[in-house]
């Protein structure tokens, strides 16, 4: 079937949406923006057709439910095969990255034993690679998907890993990190390709085994699976967008500003959208739509990144915290320290200064998060000021505290505005440029 | 405050007019080099509001410290000419201009062709709307220990050129200035030869009016912005009122009469522009030390800036002022009453309202620079106002004249692509 993609090569992380021909979302893939732009947006791109394969899975069960009473497939079997095929193909894919790693640390090892005399790594580093594959089936088949990319999650179990197998001078921790940063980099860097075709008949397996499938079924249930998720799927054109727009493969046509497709991806998510706030890693955008999703005016920070997405992302380093764990903890604050600095650069150097006066961490935090949203609050302003319905996009849309300074600053200023965050808000410019992409194919057809 | 560039950086047109015009400038610095040697006078002063037909008819020098300054950014001087002044305890939100002068000064005020400048025999400080002007002349009195003479211009509060503000100005020129300069020329004043200058003056200003019109065609055959701050070098400067500027612009004129006959647009530093797609009204200063990738921004998408307010501050000739030799005093004093940044917020944004329609441009578009508040207060409300009252979108961008550390390429981009992806948008409709 013919589909549309949109990309969005933001600063931080790399995000992708497929249409379908109606328009309607097919799948969403994300990863985190190496420093290689082409294979983080080849790498959204393929996660966003999984998972489109995924939801041509998910449109072909209901097919499987019909017929004979033996034939039937309960919604709730419907929902569990889903749900392993999408675990085992998480699994098959954390493997296969695994397999990868292992191949560039063990590349790496003379170099890095070079840096450290005496090290003997070998084993160590066996060991750790053994430990990591044996705990991957309980991550990914047992309860929630991780939520985090491969390099968060592998760098979290190689760092406790290498705490427990580290030994001074044979085997020290730092020798067993450095392994892994410089390896990590390279398997970032490797593209491959794995179908989730490929893991249809084990998960149909795993729901024989629990009794979720009818045994005499599961050839019939496999193939008629297997067959959805194998359709072709052909990218009939693709937008791309964001920070790194233009080094996107890409011809200049099929490259639109991140305005743009914020404002259309925000109004195709919520129709009566006539002000977007999105801030991002990098820049924070106040826009202005008409009732079409066209954008009538912006404005952007300049080029100082205060009061962003990154600038988060330093406190959250700077405390040890995960940077979703940010929100949560300036919500449980008891009064607001006032932050007048939002410098990006200045962040850590604020945060010690209030921890030294002797300032609550939540207290410090919730500060914080409102002088983040004055910020933008200025930038609306000058955008021509908030309207109903406000939406707010960008992975700080994510964050509680900051959606919960935003109400209240708005409600100050403009009274009640009904105001919008989608849960898939990330994927707002990429959902745009996904539209622009299926637009400019329909308008080329219509000319 | 606001200044005009001299094609030091490479010129956007090889055109007779414009080797012309650099072999008037090497001349002209040539002169000032040699003033210790030759006794002439020198006098430093503003772009606004400058009595260069007056300076003439003494045979003075005029020095542009501010056309110097952007002169530096262009040559990639003004980071460290900024650097020094802040060393000698300028913070960072002093005028860039002010800093790069001084900054330019304590590192030898060395000019852009390389020959040392003169001291200044008097600082004639017109005061044309900058503040900042003021204190400038103030720090370059303690540097050069020069007598100074104010010319105190009126604001135009209400929009237009009162008859007892004009009389203040003449005022002023008969009792303070033309004094000075009998002082320190020696020279007794001669109406006679100022009425010389004051002619050949208007002679200039007509052909340059035609210049700057000629972007109402489709396709415009210049850039009313980038390509027009070349165009308005010589008579914003030393020039006015010169037989050589009244020859560059009936040259420039025929060169660009030229252009439209063959149905040409604009030539950028990279050659020909391609097809106009976007016709932009501009607000604000350049950005000076990244001009050249400035303008590429607009020429690579189609973008012809078919009027711009910056090439206004040295006379706003487009509304009909010319100097007039038959009332010398009083038209040099309506001329500096009547600069750019002089006027009030509610005149400019008539201006540009009128630029829109004549120009038949598709929106407006703020270069809104950190250091110059004369330019830069009130301009996002002005940029609302003139689209509510033209129905096209207006765009903002920020940056600074001469620091580079003022001028992120990258954001600067974003913003201009979006803008001008926004018009097409808005042009095509929802189908987009």
């Amino acid at each position: 079937m013919r589909c549309f993609v949109g990309i969005d090569l933001g600063s931080t992380t790399t995000k992708a949406v497929v249409l379908d021909e109606e328009g309607a979302v097919l799948g969403r893939g994300i990863t985190n923006s190496r420093s290689d732009y082409d294979v983080a947006c080849a790498v959204a791109q393929r996660e966003a057709l999984d998972d489109a394969r995924l939801t041509l899975a998910r449109r072909a069960l209901p097919a499987l439910g019909r017929g004979a009473p033996d034939e039937v497939l309960t919604p709730a079997a419907q929902e569990a095969l889903l749900r392993r095929l999408e675990q085992r193909f998480r699994l098959a894919q954390h493997l296969v990255q695994l397999d990868l790693l292992g191949a560039e640390v063990t590349a790496e090892l003379p170099a890095v034993e070079r840096l450290f005399p005496g090290a003997r790594l070998g084993p160590a580093i066996a060991q750790l690679l053994e430990g990591l594959r044996a705990e991957a089936p309980a991550q990914f088949l047992g309860g929630e998907l991780p939520r985090t990319f491969f390099r968060d999650l592998a760098a979290s179990q190689w760092a406790r890993g290498a705490q427990a197998a580290a030994v001074p001078g044979e085997r020290p921790y730092e020798a067993l990190l450095g392994a892994f940063d410089k390896a990590i980099l390279k398997v970032e860097g490797r593209l491959f390709d794995l179908g989730l075709a490929a893991v249809v008949g084990q998960a149909v397996g795993d729901l024989v085994e629990a009794g979720e499938i009818p045994g005499g079924r599961a050839g019939h249930v496999e193939r008629a699976l297997a067959g959805a998720v194998a359709a072709p799927l052909e990218v009939a054109a693709s937008v791309g967008t964001g920070y790194g727009r233009a080094r996107l493969p890409f011809p200049k046509e099929r490259i639109r500003s991140e305005i743009l497709c914020h404002g259309l991806g925000a109004h195709i998510m919520f129709p009566r959208t006539a002000t977007v706030l999105d801030i991002g890693g990098q820049d924070t955008k106040a826009i202005q739509v008409d009732p079409d999703g066209i954008v009538t005016g912006f404005q952007m920070n300049d080029r100082c990144a205060a009061g962003c997405g990154r600038y988060l992302g330093y406190i959250a380093d700077e405390m040890n915290l995960g940077v979703h764990e940010l929100g949560p903890l300036a919500l449980s604050a008891r009064k607001q320290v006032r932050i007048s600095s939002t410098c990006t650069v200045f962040a850590g150097a604020e945060l010690r200064e209030r921890l030294a006066l002797g300032q609550r961490r939540e207290d410090i935090l919730a500060g914080l998060h409102r002088a983040i949203i004055l910020r933008a609050m200025s930038l609306l302003a000058r955008s021509g000021g908030v309207k109903a319905e406000l939406t707010f996009t960008g992975g700080v849309a994510n964050n509680p505290a900051a959606v919960a300074a935003l109400r209240q600053l708005v409600r100050e200023g403009y009274g009640e505005v009904p105001m919008n965050i989608s849960p898939d808000s990330i994927y707002t410019g990429a959902l745009g440029g996904a539209h622009f992409a299926r637009r400019d194919v329909l308008a080329g057809a219509a000319a | 405050m606001t200044a005009t560039p001299l094609p030091a950086a490479p010129a956007p047109q090889k055109d007779r007019s414009q080797e012309r015009q650099k072999a008037m400038l090497a001349e002209h610095f040539a002169r000032l080099a040699a003033a210790p040697e030759t006794g002439a006078k020198v006098v430093y002063t503003f772009v606004p509001g400058n009595l260069t037909e007056l300076l003439l008819s003494f045979d003075i020098l005029p020095v542009l410290p501010e056309i110097n300054a952007l002169q530096s950014g262009m040559r990639q001087r003004s980071r460290e000419f900024i650097r020094e002044a802040e060393k000698r305890g300028h913070s960072e939100d002093v005028c860039t201009y002010v800093k790069c002068d001084l900054g330019m000064k304590l590192k030898g005020n060395v000019g852009p062709t390389g020959d040392r400048l003169p001291n200044p025999d008097l600082l004639l400080l017109s005061y044309t709307g900058c503040f900042t002007f003021m204190k400038w002349f103030e720090l370059l009195r303690e540097e050069y220990r020069a007598p100074t003479c104010m010319l105190h211009v009126p604001y135009q509060a209400d929009g237009k050129v009162t008859p007892s503000a004009r009389d203040y100005v003449v005022r002023q020129l008969r009792e303070e200035v033309i004094p000075a300069l009998e002082r320190i020329t020696g020279r007794a004043y001669d109406e006679d030869r100022l009425r010389e200058h004051l002619r050949r003056s208007a002679e200039a200003e007509e052909d340059l009016v035609r210049v700057l019109r000629s972007a109402r065609r489709r396709p415009s055959p210049i850039d009313g912005y980038f390509g027009a701050v070349y165009y308005v070098g010589p008579i914003f400067s030393s020039f006015r009122g010169t037989a050589d500027a009244a020859a560059y612009y009936r040259e420039l004129r025929e060169e660009v009469d030229e252009r439209v006959r063959l149905g040409l647009g604009p030539v950028t530093p990279d050659g020909p522009m391609g097809p106009e797609r976007f016709r932009l009204v501009v607000e604000g200063p350049p950005n000076w030390t990244s001009f050249r990738e400035f303008w590429r921004m607009f020429h690579a998408e189609g973008a012809v800036c078919v009027a711009s307010t910056y090439t206004k501050v040295g006379g706003t000739y487009d509304e009909g002022f010319r100097h007039d030799p038959d009332r010398p005093l009083e038209t040099l004093a309506e001329y500096c009453l009547g600069c750019y940044t002089n006027r009030s917020l509610p005149t400019r944004v008539d201006v540009l309202c009128r630029y829109m329609d004549e120009y038949e441009a598709d929106g407006l578009l703020v270069n809104s620079v950190k250091s110059c508040n004369s330019f830069s207060a009130g301009q996002l409300l002005m940029l609302r106002e003139v689209e509510r009252r033209t129905g096209k979108p207006g765009g903002f961008i920020e940056s600074d004249l001469v620091d580079p550390r003022y001028f992120s390429a990258a954001n600067v981009k974003n913003r201009i692509d979006a803008y001008l992806q926004m018009i097409e948008q808005r042009r095509r409709g929802a189908g987009a």
